[in-house]
């Protein structure tokens, strides 16, 4: 019996992605186990399934056979807390992260997300501005290659320049060059004090924090059409810098977050703006027009936005405004309807070098074909 | 007229005779980088004035099929930038312009040939400084740090040039001009940024960096601690990090660097120390000022018998000095040495120390410790002298064994000087070939045809596209066994 018949069950009436129903489902407990299954199974098409909460996200995939769903995956191999260092496979729920004691991996991501799917859809939330995003705090992954090879990079020391670091190249990959089985990430100490300000304040005044002497964490901007826009910043450290931020912004000090803090907007379309730090107010304010609530990191040029409605002319609104901030629109989510007809991911560069990475991992293209930058 | 000679003239006609060397005399200036005991007489020298003459001469040298190697400062500790004898050194050290400064973006966009140091100046009257600051920063180049991805004492806190580069302009071994991320963060698709920050020249040359600025600390505060021995300045490194405390740098040295270091600078460090701590905090005055109590609390419990605080700018600049100058000074106290950079995880700093001490007695050479106590990035300095015969190939076989030593605790044969030529063959020690392989992959999708810095980094170059798995049926006699 081959590991796929070991596995793989039949798929129920929720083993859909993007619209697509798969054939079958497995999930392999080890990453020996996954390797065997990946080997077994080389004919057939592959979607990663995490905790689901981003399943939706990329376009549909061409053709579904298998989802290898990593709910058994799971486990903190290690935490060395002397070395600031945590190994763990990839379906533990972020919310096993979360609970590191004294320590934290400092990534927004929701609870029931995994470890593996925060690497692979390389999301991020507010903190990012402090202590940047999945990319900068993985250290070391295993990943299962889709001819079946078991393949390591980089290791458990925070610096490390043997070989190319891979883990950046598998981050935010969206399960299109192998399955992660193991991710060590670097950890931080869980600080002492944690302060918000919240301020009823335009997205510019986001400038007068970064140039202040303040070391905020976080500095996001929430705005919804016909409201006042809001600005809420986290203070954290053994100092406590609100009173001067709350003076400055005419603001509040809590020490708990705005209720739509780290929380992406609401819609059935989602979409991802980027831009340089001065360019922020206008893109905004050009979401805000045309019917978005936005959310997102006045610090770091990141911002979500979510609406209700015919996405078509107001993603290319979206993505012009993007590019003249320097940036990019990439479509998150939208109604299966229209996704087929929408540019989700935009104009992207360096796809041809793209398009030949991904043929070197995956000749054949059988790990989630389609869903991904340029049809990848 | 050989290939050689027939891409000499071409690169001549396109991008002028005087940027193309292919004087003996000219050229052996060319023939090692920092690590001076490999060295190769390039075939050509190409000093570009511009992206263009780049794209140039990888195009011509993709045409002939000639390697071609980059070439920054040429500072770089593991022969990243050794030439190939028949093949083109694409200097880019001319390449010096800052292209854009942009304080109100937190980005500067540079030129490949600028000079690390040259950024931080440029941005520092606008409240603004480039983080990564390897020791070399003076002489340094940019375009060098994004291939070695550099790191520097501050990196504890601040990460390295790979958290710190947004944007690339590369051309690819075909002569392409490809852009790689840009000014803001998260650029769409895989992130051929992060894989070739510290890809070691072996992907394309960098033609153009996008830099992330970061604002200058309201204050700094420089601490150093004198103990008994590397073992209590451990204790002390250990203490503070479980403490949660994230300095910006925490760097230790040993009796003997200290003693090289003071013939060499006269720093002045606290007579009889076994070891010294160098910490330094940044960031707003309220919260170093709690956190400088607790460190300096924290030596003293752990055995610290002399404290010196900086007051002021200059003081800090004689703390630092000592650090600073240790790879230099130690030439004052030994004939030869070798440098080694190795990584281990920092709670492993006390056993690996007295392991390298006793490997070092066993083949009767010293070894010099002065390292990144924070990050558990050791830079052993072994001692030797070239004129007594044996000496070197010992010296040789400690510096090996401290790797295998910090492989073996988990960490890595590099923390910041790069594979290059000279750690090529250690890789698989660190790596399995199904490890070196995958990498490789994406060798083969930047450049096919192995033109790019060949004999680097990877330990035995592979052909491309030989297709993964096709080699895993062994072979026994001429019978393919399944
Ligand atoms: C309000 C909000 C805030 C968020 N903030 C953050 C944040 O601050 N930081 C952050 O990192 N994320 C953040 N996220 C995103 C969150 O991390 C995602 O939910 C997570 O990335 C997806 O994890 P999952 O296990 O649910 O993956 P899934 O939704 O199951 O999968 C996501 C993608 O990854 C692929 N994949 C999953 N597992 C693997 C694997 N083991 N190997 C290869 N490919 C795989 C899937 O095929 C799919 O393409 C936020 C999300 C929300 C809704
Ligand atoms: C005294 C001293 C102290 C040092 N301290 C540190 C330290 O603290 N931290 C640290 O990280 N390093 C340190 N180094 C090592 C060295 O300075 C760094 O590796 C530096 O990044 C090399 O830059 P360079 O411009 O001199 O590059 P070079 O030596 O010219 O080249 C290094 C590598 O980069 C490639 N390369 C150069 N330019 C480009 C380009 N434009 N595009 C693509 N590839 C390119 C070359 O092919 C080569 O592989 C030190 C060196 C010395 C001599």
């Amino acid at each position: 019996m081959s590991a796929l018949d070991d596995l793989a069950v039949k798929a129920g009436d929720d083993d859909v992605v993007g619209g697509v129903p798969a054939r079958l489902v497995a999930a392999p407990a080890s990453t020996e186990e996954a390797a065997a299954l990946i080997a077994a199974s080389a004919d057939l098409n592959v979607v990663i399934r995490g905790g689901g909460t981003k399943i939706e996200w990329g376009t549909p995939p061409r053709d579904l056979d298998l989802i290898i769903d990593t709910r058994r995956l799971t486990g903190v191999v290690e935490h060395a807390a002397g070395d600031l260092i945590t190994v763990v496979r990839a379906g533990t729920p972020m919310a096993e992260l979360h609970a590191l004691p004294g320590q934290q991996l400092a990534l927004d991501a929701p609870a029931t997300a995994t470890a593996g799917g925060t690497v692979a859809a390389n999301a991020s939330g507010p903190r990012r501005l402090r202590y940047g995003t999945a990319r900068d705090l993985l250290i070391g992954i295993t990943v299962v290659r889709p001819d079946g090879t078991i393949t390591k990079a980089g290791g458990k020391v925070v610096k490390n320049v043997a070989g190319y670091d891979l883990g950046k190249l598998y981050t935010g990959s969206f399960g299109t060059l192998g399955l992660i089985t193991e991710c060590v990430f670097r950890l931080h100490p869980v600080p002492a004090t944690a302060f918000f300000v919240r301020a009823a304040a335009p997205p510019g005044s986001a400038a007068r924090i970064l140039a202040g002497q303040f070391a905020a964490s976080a500095l996001e901007v929430h705005a919804v059409p016909g409201a006042d826009p809001e600005i809420a910043v986290l203070l954290e450290g053994a100092a406590d810098r609100s009173a001067e931020v709350a003076h400055l912004l005419d603001g509040e000090v809590s020490d708990e977050p705005p209720p739509w803090w780290g929380v992406t907007p609401p819609g059935t379309v989602l979409v991802k703006l980027t831009g340089v730090l001065s360019q922020v107010p206008a893109l905004v304010a050009t979401a805000v027009g045309a019917g978005a609530t936005v959310t997102g990191s006045a610090g770091a040029g990141v911002l979500y936005a979510g609406f209700t409605g015919d996405p078509h002319g107001r993603v290319e609104l979206l993505r012009a405004a993007a590019v003249r901030a320097g940036g990019h629109a990439v479509v998150l989510t939208a109604p299966d309807d229209v996704r087929d007809t929408l540019d989700m991911w935009g104009p992207v560069p360096g796809l041809a070098l793209m398009r030949r990475v991904k043929d070197q991992f995956d000749p054949a293209h059988r790990f989630a074909p389609g869903r991904f930058a340029g049809g990848i | 007229m050989m290939a050689i000679d027939v891409l000499a003239a071409r690169l001549r006609a396109r991008i002028g005779a005087e940027r193309v060397l292919t004087d003996r005399q000219q050229l052996r200036t060319y023939e090692c980088d920092g690590l001076a005991h490999y060295k190769v007489i390039p075939a050509l020298v190409v000093l570009a004035g511009s992206e263009e003459d780049v794209a140039t001469a990888v195009r011509e040298c993709a045409a002939a099929k000639v390697p071609f190697v980059a070439r920054g400062s040429g500072t770089g500790l593991s022969g990243g930038a050794l030439p190939h004898a028949d093949g083109v050194l694409i200097v880019t050290s001319q390449l010096r312009e800052i292209i854009d400064l942009r304080p109100e973006d937190e980005r500067a966009v540079v030129q490949p040939g600028v000079i690390n140091l040259q950024v931080t100046k440029a941005a520092t009257p606008h409240g603004y400084y480039y983080a990564p600051d390897p020791s070399s920063q003076q002489i340094c180049s940019i375009g060098g740090n994004v291939a070695e991805n550099s790191g520097g004492a501050h990196c504890l806190k601040y990460g390295f040039t790979t958290n710190h580069v947004t944007g690339l302009r590369v051309v690819a071994p075909d002569g392409e001009v490809v852009r790689l991320g840009g000014m803001a963060p998260d650029t769409p698709g895989y992130d051929l940024l992060g894989a070739f920050v510290g890809s070691e020249g072996t992907l394309g040359i960098a033609t153009e960096v996008t830099v992330k600025l970061t604002r200058l600390p309201e204050t700094v505060r420089t601490l150093l601690a004198a103990f008994d021995s590397t073992d209590h300045a451990g204790a002390a490194t250990s203490a503070i990090i479980a403490a949660g405390v994230v300095p910006a740098a925490i760097e230790m040295m040993d009796a003997l660097s200290i003693e090289a270091a003071e013939s060499a600078v006269h720093c002045n460090y606290p007579a009889g120390a076994g070891a010294v701590l160098i910490v330094e905090l940044d960031g707003p005055v309220t919260e170093v000022e709690a956190q400088f109590g607790a460190v300096t609390r924290l030596c003293e419990e752990a055995g610290a018998f002399e404290l010196r605080v900086a007051a002021d700018d200059q003081e800090r600049q004689l703390i630092w000095r000592g650090r600073k100058s240790a790879f230099a000074a130690v030439g004052r106290i030994s004939p030869d040495y070798i440098v080694q950079d190795g990584v281990i995880p920092r709670t492993a700093l006390p056993v690996v120390l007295r392991r390298i001490n006793e490997v070092a007695g066993e083949h009767g050479v010293r070894v010099a410790n002065v390292f990144h106590a924070g990050d558990g990035n050791l830079h052993p300095l072994v001692l030797f002298d070239d004129a007594v015969p044996g000496e070197a190939e010992r010296a040789e076989a400690v510096s090996g064994a401290i790797l295998d030593l910090c492989i073996e605790h988990g960490g890595s044969i590099t923390g910041e000087h790069g594979v290059g030529v000279d750690k090529a063959r250690y890789m698989p020690r660190m790596f399995s070939d199904a490890d070196l392989e995958t990498m490789h992959l994406v060798r083969c999708a930047f450049d096919p045809d192995n033109l790019a810095n060949p004999g680097k980094v990877f330990p035995t170059p592979r052909l491309c596209g030989e297709r993964p798995g096709s080699r895993k049926h062994a072979a026994f006699d001429g019978v393919e066994v399944f």
